[in-house]
């Protein structure tokens, strides 16, 4: 048949993608603290053990402290270069824009070391702010990607337009330049949020006492009567961030819908 | 028709020059535009007509010259500023708001009631013929839709000039037609000023009182559609405008300032001071002479005025007209003559003998 062989490598590498994750709710839910199979039974004890650490819930706080923030300020910082980068021209452009979009592709525990020693020789201590530094970092850039193309789709003329009936240049950012980018400020707070959530490297290096939720789990992985606790985490969060990010693709094809512009592909 | 007895023109650009960078977009422009009066940029992309437009807008600053608007001088005024409003090319209309709110848009900071902007702007969408289309969303709206609602929206703030930056470029062809007369009745019921910026020679004839043609940055002629067309003041103009056929000819100029020129093919003529828009230089020179300005004698038909004869060349039928190539005797290049179809008219073929008449008063002499 034909194609034959492109589909076989199709479903292989889709296994390949997701068994790993399936296998979570499994175990998950299965009665036993070794994980392999078979599975002996259906349990929610794991679940409810979640609910009684302490420790778990304050590194959920931690996380979800540092995911708020990181995505505020990346997106205020992102909406700053993206208007800055689509309506103005000055010099070295393209090389300041590169340079901010960089941390995208370098590697994280490059970031993550060279900040720690940054941090140190300052004398500061770490904290969730250090974190946050580290967080905002690479969020960054990818606020910046998505909405460079919110601020890209809109027609010049339309804040043109504003401007020309009356309005002064803040109200026209506030009235026309704002509600048509919004779908891309949402759709990056809700990228910010999940990579800052997700993310362990940084995190790792520059936590103090305060770890964060994937800190809080590596550490838990020594213990393995505590693995299917884990599992049980694990499946929350995966559905969590699937859903964190169907949101975000929602607004951002919603905003493109809007501006009448053409999707030129996000991150989903 | 305008009022030509208007004290003081309502735009007054005085030698406006523009730079960006090297590049030099307005080269001294100098114009008065009445009040009242459908005034139109017509030029080819990249001659400064958007430029210009966008200058009086506020949306530009000068780099030199001066711009008055209604006598007060708009340095430094900005385009919220200005009793000026635009319709983009694109309409810019805002998306997210219903048709009546864009068209309300202006009104926000007027301070008037919100039963009073809603009067306002219901009598706005009637005037461009939207009634009832207040409570649409706008970017449901079609290309002419879109483009009345522009127009509703820049015209709810009375302003003293409207400004038109390619309205009628993303209609068809029909559509367009019928925006254009729409326009043009539309601001003589209004009464305001407006400026049109157009590539379309076509639109620019149809619509406006007067036209400015603009190449590379500065204004070659400004003048009524007829003296335009009619008397162009260069070759270049002359090509821009409409068809228009070129032939060399001798010029000469005797004691009495009578202007002869001898034209191949065609013989001698002699010409009134104003066929001379671009003046007079003794010497090798050419004339123009519209395809409609010469006629094909058909069988039985007889003038009074001169006759030369010649061969065709090539035939362009259109329906309503024919084009004519005809090589006349004696010339070396072919010209272009337009013949209506007349009942009892056969069109020519290829090849065909023909006897040519022309009158010595629609010739326009260029340098």
């Amino acid at each position: 048949m034909k194609g034959g062989w492109l589909r076989s490598y199709t479903i292989g590498y889709l296994v390949f993608l997701y068994l790993p994750i399936l296998l979570l709710p499994l175990f998950a839910f299965n009665d036993a603290t070794v994980i392999a199979f078979p599975l002996r039974g259906f349990t929610t004890e794991w679940f409810s053990q979640l609910t009684e650490i302490t420790a778990l819930h304050d590194a959920v706080k931690n996380s979800l402290y540092i995911a708020v923030v990181t995505s505020l300020l990346s997106v205020t910082l992102g909406i700053c270069a993206a208007r800055a980068a689509t309506k103005y021209e000055f010099p070295l452009k393209k090389s300041i824009i590169g340079f901010i979009m960089l941390p995208l592709v370098l590697p994280e525990i490059i970031v993550a070391v060279s900040l720690l020693v940054v941090l140190l020789q300052l004398g500061l201590n770490l904290s969730r702010w250090t974190v946050i530094m580290g967080h905002v970092l690479i969020c960054t850039p990818f606020c910046i990607a998505i909405l460079n193309s919110a601020f890209g789709n809109l027609d010049a003329s339309l804040e043109e337009a504003a401007y020309d009936l009356g309005e002064t240049r803040w109200s026209t950012f506030r009235l026309i330049t704002l509600p048509l980018v919004m779908p891309g400020i949402i759709s990056s707070l809700l990228i910010s949020f999940t990579i800052s959530l997700d993310e362990f490297i940084i995190a790792f290096f520059l936590t103090g006492t305060e770890p964060t939720l994937p800190v809080y789990l590596w550490s838990q992985f020594r213990f393995p009567a505590k693995i299917p606790v884990v599992m049980a985490l694990g499946t929350i969060l995966v559905m969590a961030s699937v859903l964190l990010l169907t949101f975000a693709e929602y607004f951002r094809r919603r905003g493109i819908r809007r501006s009448g512009g053409k999707d030129t592909g996000g991150f989903l | 028709m305008k009022d030509t007895n208007t004290p003081r023109p309502l735009i007054e650009l005085r030698d406006v020059q523009k730079y960006y960078g090297d590049y030099h977009a307005l080269r001294g422009i100098t114009l008065d535009i009445a009040e009242g009066e459908f005034f139109s940029l017509l030029g080819p992309s990249g001659c400064g007509k958007t430029t210009l437009l966008r200058t009086i807008a506020g949306f530009e600053d000068v780099s030199s010259g001066v711009v008055l608007l209604d006598g007060q001088n708009m340095d430094r005024v900005p385009a919220n500023k200005r009793p000026t409003n635009m319709v983009f090319q694109s309409y810019a209309i805002f998306p997210h708001l219903t048709v009546g709110q864009n068209v309300g848009f202006g009104l926000r900071r007027s301070g008037k009631s919100q039963a009073e902007i809603a009067k306002e702007v219901d009598e706005a969408l009637e005037m461009v013929g939207l009634k009832g289309y207040g409570a649409r969303a706008a970017h449901a709206l079609s290309g002419g839709q879109r483009q009345r609602v522009a127009l509703a929206r820049a015209l709810i703030l009375k302003p003293k000039v409207l400004l038109l930056d390619e309205p009628l470029s993303a209609l068809d062809k029909k559509l367009r037609e019928q925006m254009q007369s729409e326009l043009r009745r539309l601001q003589r019921h209004i009464g305001i000023t407006f400026i049109l910026v157009t590539h379309d020679q076509e639109e620019a004839l149809i619509m406006s009182d007067r036209i400015a043609v603009m190449f590379e940055g500065s204004i070659a002629q400004m003048a009524s559609p007829q003296t335009l067309y009619r008397r162009p003041i260069s070759r270049k103009v002359g090509e821009f405008i409409g068809v228009m056929n070129f032939l060399p000819a001798a010029v000469s100029i005797d004691g009495d300032g009578k202007i002869t020129v001898d034209i191949k093919g065609l013989g001698v003529a002699h010409l009134d001071e104003d066929q001379c828009p671009g003046g007079v230089t003794p010497g090798a020179g050419s004339v123009g002479l519209r395809p409609e300005m010469m006629s094909i004698l058909f069988e039985g038909e007889t003038t009074d005025k001169r006759v030369v004869e010649g061969q065709v060349a090539e035939v362009e039928y259109l329906g309503d007209m024919t084009y004519y190539d005809v090589l006349i005797d004696g010339s070396e290049k072919p010209v272009v003559i337009s013949m209506k179809n007349l009942v009892d008219r056969k069109v020519l073929n290829r090849g065909d003998r023909c006897r040519v008449t022309w009158d010595a008063r629609s010739l326009v002499l260029f340098e």
